[in-house]
């Protein structure tokens, strides 16, 4: 595919809405649920939106190199305000809008942010009261006025008037902007992106405009995405997916995005909305279908029998059909039946009738649930990727995608796989550097641009990646067969009674766990067999569920079993946790990803018990309340054994 | 806390209201008044007239004796339809909302009195009627925006939980855009985040409406924390009126609560 001259002279995403104001200054470039009704923004509008924006601050002294950061759910003015900081040079650093005040405190005075744009009285709340610990911040904008009409703080503007300042600054000087705008440069830094964490305190990801650029467009050119997509915007917009999603393919190629009402309309404005594009990490892909399945058992004994015939014809043929291989014609005719009865109305309910192309990454998911949505006509294909990649690495290929790989690695990427084991890759989206880290970047990027990215894996003789777990993680059982807690924690987690997962077994005789079950499914489920419960902690501790998860660990232990390399790594005692891991608590990262070592630490006296031989386990814990309050809970826990499962050799 | 706006002069003024059902007195000789813009509430055990002397300022309740001032305008009693079109609207303690209708429909009511055009054109649905509808669609999804419950517009309130009931019916309530609001036990039955989503509401609406609001309450932590003033009755009778701190210090309200031997 040839890119027309123009696009490719747009090096950096303020010359790039340019662009499309010129190009396609009519067609819809944003859209924002409010007051019930899409509001619209075409891309002439959007471009003038801007223009004032960034007039605005540039006349409240935003210099070339300052930081400034956005904080809110995903709302055109804070893509706005990302893309006007860009174009007078500025640097934006958005952040996780449900992160707590002192977390938000941290990235920004490690970026040493000027400015701040806000959604609401919320965050302003919080960026008011981290002010003393960043003394670099001295101006922030508000986007909702709502709540904030007795706050006196000299400091505060609203987004309207800052605008009407940059009308006035633009008409004082009419040369200013188009000027700046053309003073930026593919190579610069374009924003920088706090990682979630994961491993500890977050790093500062600088991506330069020719990563995020050149990334979308190889991508986009990949899976055919052209300027008609329509994509629903609804991830954390701190998070690097959202950005290249977009910020990057959506000005790459002229594509509107929709932001979504609320949080908790999300999945009707998807409905409304349609997507043809659409991205979601595997929780969501999940809970949609757990959503789905307690609905189909509560529906009437007919439409129950038709849903299972259809769907046990889909489960066989309906991938195979998506990836065009050979099908019988009378399943093919059964398809187009069920299609009409079934899935056609299905995808409709999930608003997923258009989508042409879904992504899902950031953690592995579960077979049977990429499965449902293949064999339903979904075309959801699995990516890896990292904030140091720009997100692609590797994306499965149409045609050949295997539920356990995460692909082959998109044009212009390199991967290898190092000899500890460790998946490496090289190409246009590989970052510029962290923020004020230099031993991290060293530890991470070699000298000729090779990104070491934790996770061990391997390439298959089809050239597809699989990943097996964070390669720090992998560890070995006394028995000298290796461990690998994710890989073990997500078969877990695949059921869908169990929401989390965490496995020990490095340097012990055998592997045990603790698990989180799912509140919504485990509560439906007891809800249907008349089990009362007064709550979380209750209801993890009743017997029957118990008998539920032994169960599902018992078929973990099966699947252990048939994989010679893993047989020792059978679940031999589980207990259920009797609160819910949680991000307030800093168990989990923002994105939901387990922090093991802290974990680890925190629960030590429970994974004593796992190995101790007894049947239960007195614990007491502090928890985080939403309103940032704390207070404490204490539990008996009761231990759990589950016997191994005979490997086939040993048995035969 | 600051006000954006001050407490104003009095624009209700209940003096000496009498009510007797046969030999039942629920109230006898109340007497106080409403300020603009203050929070109001009415305390007392239960069976001192709360909700009797909230269905006598809107009109339900036709007191034996005693005048009722509002706006200038002195009466004996209310009438419901006028105290509607006069700005005074209320929540029920027993939440009242049409139950199979969906959140949106059911905040659309609560504008019915302010509907100018007749049945016929809004049978129509052309022209004018239509210019209206939108015109009181789009104050209704101010409302919904402002209480955030954009997620549950379309869904029959009757499947709602309770805390959420009484959110749509203060909607209901405020689609009126009422000058005076009444809230019989606004967060009765309530969790205690239900009720702190309640209490900034009610706060939100006085401070960003100017809305005077008498509420009905029992739980003291949130009378305390949120009104300006506080009217306590017992057995029909205005025992003690004052702010929070005076209130919560008299003897007889003490009593009151804790039970005296007689």
């Amino acid at each position: 595919m040839t890119i027309p001259a123009a696009a490719s002279a747009a090096d950096t995403l303020p010359k790039l809405v340019l662009d499309n104001a010129r190009r396609r200054g009519h067609r819809a470039a944003f859209r924002e649920k409010d007051y019930g009704i899409w509001q619209q923004w075409t891309w002439q509008q959007a471009a003038d939106e801007i223009r004032a924006l960034a007039c605005g601050l540039a006349a409240l002294g935003l210099k070339r190199g300052d930081k400034l950061t956005t904080v809110g759910d995903n709302r055109p003015r804070l893509y706005w305000a990302m893309v006007a900081t860009q174009a007078i040079g500025g640097v934006p650093v958005p952040v996780y809008q449900d992160s707590v005040a002192a977390e938000m405190g941290h990235v920004l005075a490690h970026a040493g942010v000027r400015f701040a744009v806000a959604e609401n009285q919320e965050q302003v709340d919080k960026l008011i009261e981290i002010k003393e610990i960043c003394p670099e911040l001295e101006l922030i904008v508000y986007c909702d006025s709502r709540g904030l009409k007795h706050y006196a703080q000299p400091y505060l503007k609203s987004y309207a008037e800052v605008q009407e300042m940059g009308r006035a600054f633009a008409t004082a000087n009419p040369d200013f902007f188009d000027a700046t705008v053309a003073c930026g440069q593919g190579g610069e830094v374009a924003l920088i992106t706090y990682t979630s964490g994961t491993t500890g305190q977050s790093k500062g990801v600088m991506l330069t405009f020719a990563n995020l650029i050149e990334t979308a467009r190889n991508a986009a050119q990949l899976d055919g995405l052209g300027e008609n997509e329509e994509m629903l915007s609804y991830l954390p917009m701190a998070w690097v997916g959202d950005i290249i999603f977009s910020l990057g393919q959506s000005y790459v190629c002229g594509f509107c995005i929709s932001c979504p009402e609320s949080a908790a309309t999300v999945l009707a404005d998807l409905r409304e909305i349609g997507p043809t594009y659409f991205f979601a990490p595997p929780r969501i892909f999940e809970n949609i279908l757990t959503s789905v399945m307690i609905r189909i058992e509560d529906a009437s004994a007919p439409k129950r029998g038709m849903f299972r015939y259809f769907m046990n014809l889909a489960r066989r043929v309906g991938a195979d059909i998506l990836d065009g291989k050979p099908v019988p014609p009378a399943d093919r005719l059964l398809y187009a039946l069920g299609e009409a009865l079934v899935y056609g109305p299905l995808r409709n309910v999930l608003g997923f009738s258009r989508v042409r192309l879904a992504y899902t990454a950031g953690e592995a998911i579960g077979p049977d649930i990429f499965r449902f949505y293949r064999s339903l006509g979904v075309n959801i294909k699995q990516l890896y990727g990292s904030t140091e990649s720009s997100v692609f690495v590797t994306v499965q290929p149409d045609g050949h995608i295997k539920a356990d790989s995460v692909g082959v690695p998109v044009p212009g990427v390199e991967i290898r796989v190092a000899e500890s084991g460790e998946v490496m890759f090289r190409g246009p989206g590989v970052f510029h550097s962290y923020y004020k880290n230099e031993e991290a970047t060293r530890a991470t990027k070699t000298p000729d641009g090779w990104v070491r990215t934790g996770d061990a894996g391997f390439v298959d003789a089809d050239g597809q990646l699989h990943i097996i777990d964070r390669a720090k993680d992998v560890g070995r059982m006394k028995s000298g067969g290796i461990f690998a807690p994710k890989y073990i924690e997500n078969k877990l987690k695949f059921f869908p009674y169990i929401r989390e997962a965490v496995a020990f077994g490095d340097e012990r005789d055998f592997v045990t766990a603790f698990l989180n079950i799912d509140l919504a499914a485990v509560g439906n489920w007891a809800e249907r067999r008349g089990l009362a419960y007064s709550g979380y902690a209750d209801l993890a501790q009743q017997p029957v569920v118990l008998d539920l998860l032994d169960d599902c660990v018992r078929k973990v232990n099966a699947d252990l079993a048939s994989e010679s390399r893993l047989a020792d790594s059978q679940i031999r005692r589980f207990l259920v946790l009797h609160k819910e891991l949680d991000a307030d608590d800093g168990e989990l990262t923002r994105t939901r990803k387990l922090r093991r070592a802290f974990v680890v630490e925190k629960y030590a006296p429970l994974a004593e018990a796992l190995y101790s031989g007894r049947d239960r386990c007195a614990i007491e814990t502090e928890v985080t309340f939403e309103n940032g309050r704390k207070g404490r809970i204490s539990a008996e826990l009761i231990i759990r054994d589950v016997p191994a499962v005979p490997t086939l050799c040993k048995a035969g | 806390m600051e006000r954006l706006r001050k407490i104003g002069d009095v624009v209700l003024k209940m003096e000496g209201i009498s009510l007797a059902f046969g030999g039942v007195k629920a109230l006898a000789d109340v007497s106080f008044e409403v300020r603009a813009h203050e929070i109001l509430a009415i305390i007392g055990p239960n069976g001192a007239g709360k909700s009797s002397m909230l269905n006598v300022i809107n009109g339900f309740y036709r007191p034996q004796q005693g005048s009722i001032t509002f706006h200038g305008r002195t009466r004996k009693q209310m009438e419901p339809h006028e105290a509607a079109t006069q700005g005074i609207a209320r929540t029920f303690q027993n939440i009242a909302l049409f139950k199979g209708m969906s959140t949106l429909d059911n905040i659309m009511t609560g504008r019915n009195t302010m509907m100018k055009r007749n049945l016929l054109w809004q049978a129509l649905y052309y022209g004018p009627a239509l210019k209206e509808e939108i015109e009181h669609r789009a104050a209704c999804e101010r409302i919904i925006d402002f209480l955030e419950i954009e997620a549950i517009r379309r869904a029959p309130v009757g499947k709602l939980p309770y805390g959420l009931q009484k959110r749509v019916e203060l909607g209901r309530a405020l689609a009126a855009e009422p000058t005076l609001l009444l809230l019989d036990e606004p967060m009765a039955g309530m969790n205690l985040e239900e009720k702190q989503d309640m209490c900034r509401f009610i706060l939100d609406v006085n401070d960003e409406f100017g809305t005077t609001i008498v509420l009905i309450e029992h739980d003291m932590g949130v009378v305390m924390d949120i009104s300006d003033r506080v009217v306590v009755l017992d057995y029909g009778r205005k025992i003690a009126e004052g702010t929070p701190d005076a209130v919560r210090a008299n003897q007889t309200v003490i009593d009151a609560y804790l039970g005296v031997a007689h």
